[in-house]
């Protein structure tokens, strides 16, 4: 065979492996869709979001499960996005040639990859444990401190695509370091740092780990901070793993309603991310 | 220069804007500029040339001290600016930078539209009415032959102008701020020639009211825009003079050379 021959045939051999590789992994995940629209679809109805979660065999819905998740999730985002933006503009403006820089971004990397079970044993350590009980309180900040990790990573490398002549031009008026990061930094970094808030939500609501620990769950409506709250990653978990068929589609609905929300708001950074790169 | 370019120049009344005095400049360990003195005349264009490296660049960003927003980097010398030196004096570089404006290699417009892009820098140092600023802006677009062009679309995005016109709106835009020095770093690089002659028309309609340095790799340009020109090389100023003495009969023979394109 000649040698032009044989590459031929390796690069038909590697080509045929990647498409197989590509093909099993959408596959895959096509199925877990499918299976999550057909068991959840049949689900879906008005009760889901007007009823609370029902003892087993009882009519019921995920309305305490939506709610908690939503309070949580959206103080996860409130508590951790400042911290996280702010941390992530030091590591890009102020800190960029400093040592401490190099050590703090180290460390955000390891809890960026840390499992979320230890979150939410941390959480459990230093709020459940001394305030005496589980509380939603717990949970939202288990969650927030999930999110720091993300934003600080997309908030420091959205700024430092931000090129270095523009600094030096808004620097050339005269522009003191704090307004140019507010105003020429931040503006034209924007859709990307959304985009890091939204990938965050979405990584967050789904998270049963560190919920576990902190919030528990709650078979009845509660908004009270201070006390224990039902959320859907929870939920699907206690609900699908009971042996009563009622839970085991309610899990499933749920299961539904997280994915779907997840998968909206990732076409939806996607599409601002899209955006961003067509301009 | 030389003693009758001395006399010429006394002649004319010229009064020096900014001193360079024994001006080095270093790069962390490595010394980018070495032992440097200039002057920039008053309401003058002063050009910067020679080959790639040379430090001519690096001399321009000293004086409106952008080199201190990286680490690593410090000046020894004086730089004075009516008689203050700009590197010791306690103030600050933001202030500075208003009175010395500079325009880059590469059109940088802010991710703003073109109002807002003329009207950042302004609102920095001066609190203006809605129509004083308006007024404002207009001019400087003026100045910047750029308002024709843009008049009816000021409040779309500066970022969809054309590379030449980029540029003209960061020339207005540091205009605006009313500097007393503008410092331009080859702004003609990455333009065509028909943005260049604008850009060049603008230098000279601008050196009736500002002091101007200008880095250059066009000798061209620099014999069409200046009248002083400063030629470097390897860190070192080689020589200092009438644009037109230097580019007829310079008195070292390294400029020579480099005007006569033999090198760089």
């Amino acid at each position: 065979m000649q040698i032009a021959d044989r590459r031929r045939l390796r690069s038909k051999i590697f080509m045929g492996l990647s498409i197989t590789a590509a093909g099993l992994g959408l596959s895959i995940l096509a199925i877990i869709l499918g299976t999550l629209i057909y068991e959840g679809a049949s689900g879906l109805n008005l009760a889901v979001f007007t009823d609370m979660t029902p003892p087993p065999g009882g009519q019921g819905g995920l309305l305490n499960a939506i709610v908690g998740s939503l309070i949580m999730t959206a103080m996860g985002i409130v508590v951790g996005t400042p911290i996280a933006i702010l941390a992530g503009t030091y590591l890009a403006e102020y800190g960029r040639y400093r040592r401490i820089a190099h050590v703090v971004r180290f460390i955000n990397d390891i809890l960026l990859s840390a499992p979320s079970i230890v979150i939410g044993l941390f959480v459990y350590e230093i709020m459940v444990a001394t305030m005496g009980h589980f509380s939603g309180l717990a949970g939202g900040v288990a969650l927030a401190i999930l999110v720091i990790p993300v934003v600080v990573r997309t908030t420091e490398d959205m700024l430092r695509l931000v090129p270095d002549t523009l600094r030096e031009a808004a620097a050339s008026v005269g522009t003191p370091r704090w307004k140019m990061i507010i105003s020429i930094a931040y503006r034209a970094a924007r859709t990307g740092i959304v985009t890091g808030v939204l990938l965050a939500v979405a990584r967050i609501s789904g998270e049963t780990a560190p919920l576990l620990f902190t919030a528990l769950n709650n078979q009845f409506w509660s908004a009270d901070l201070n006390a224990p709250m039902a959320s859907l990653p929870v939920v699907i978990f206690q609900f699908a793993l009971s042996p009563y068929v009622d839970w085991q589609q309610l899990a499933w609905t749920g299961a539904l309603l997280i994915t779907m929300s997840v998968l909206t708001l990732s076409i939806f950074a996607r599409i601002l991310t899209a955006k961003k790169a067509h301009q | 220069m030389n003693a009758e370019a001395m006399t010429n120049v006394r002649a004319a009344g010229l009064k020096e804007k900014i001193s360079i005095r024994n001006l080095s400049f270093y790069y962390d360990q490595s010394k980018a500029l070495k032992d440097i003195s200039l002057p920039l005349y008053e309401k003058t264009v002063t050009a910067f040339i020679g080959p790639s490296g040379c430090g001519k660049s690096t001399l321009l960003r000293i004086l409106n001290r952008i080199y201190e927003l990286y680490p690593k980097q410090r000046a020894e010398g004086e730089v004075l600016m009516d008689g203050q030196n700009i590197l010791t004096s306690k103030e600050p570089a933001d202030s500075l930078r208003s009175k010395i404006g500079m325009v880059f290699q590469k059109p940088t417009p802010f991710p703003m539209s073109i109002y807002e892009n003329i009207a950042f820098g302004v609102r920095l140092y001066e609190k203006l009415s809605k129509s004083e600023m308006d007024e404002r802006v207009e001019s400087a677009l003026r100045r910047a032959a750029l308002w024709e062009e843009v008049k009816d679309k000021l409040h779309t995005s500066g970022q969809g102008l054309s590379g030449g016109q980029q540029q003209r709106l960061c020339i207005a835009r540091s205009v605006a701020v009313k500097p007393e020095v503008i410092l331009l770093d080859e702004p003609c690089s990455a333009l065509d020639p028909i943005s260049t002659a604008k850009i060049e028309e603008l230098i000279d309609e601008l050196k009736t009211d500002y002091t101007i340095a200008i880095v250059t790799h066009n000798m061209q340009q620099a014999a069409r825009c200046t009248s002083f020109a400063a030629f470097m090389y390897l860190g070192e100023l080689i020589e200092f003079d009438t644009t037109e003495k230097l580019f007829t009969s310079p008195s070292h023979p390294k400029t020579q050379e480099y005007i006569t394109g033999r090198f760089g």
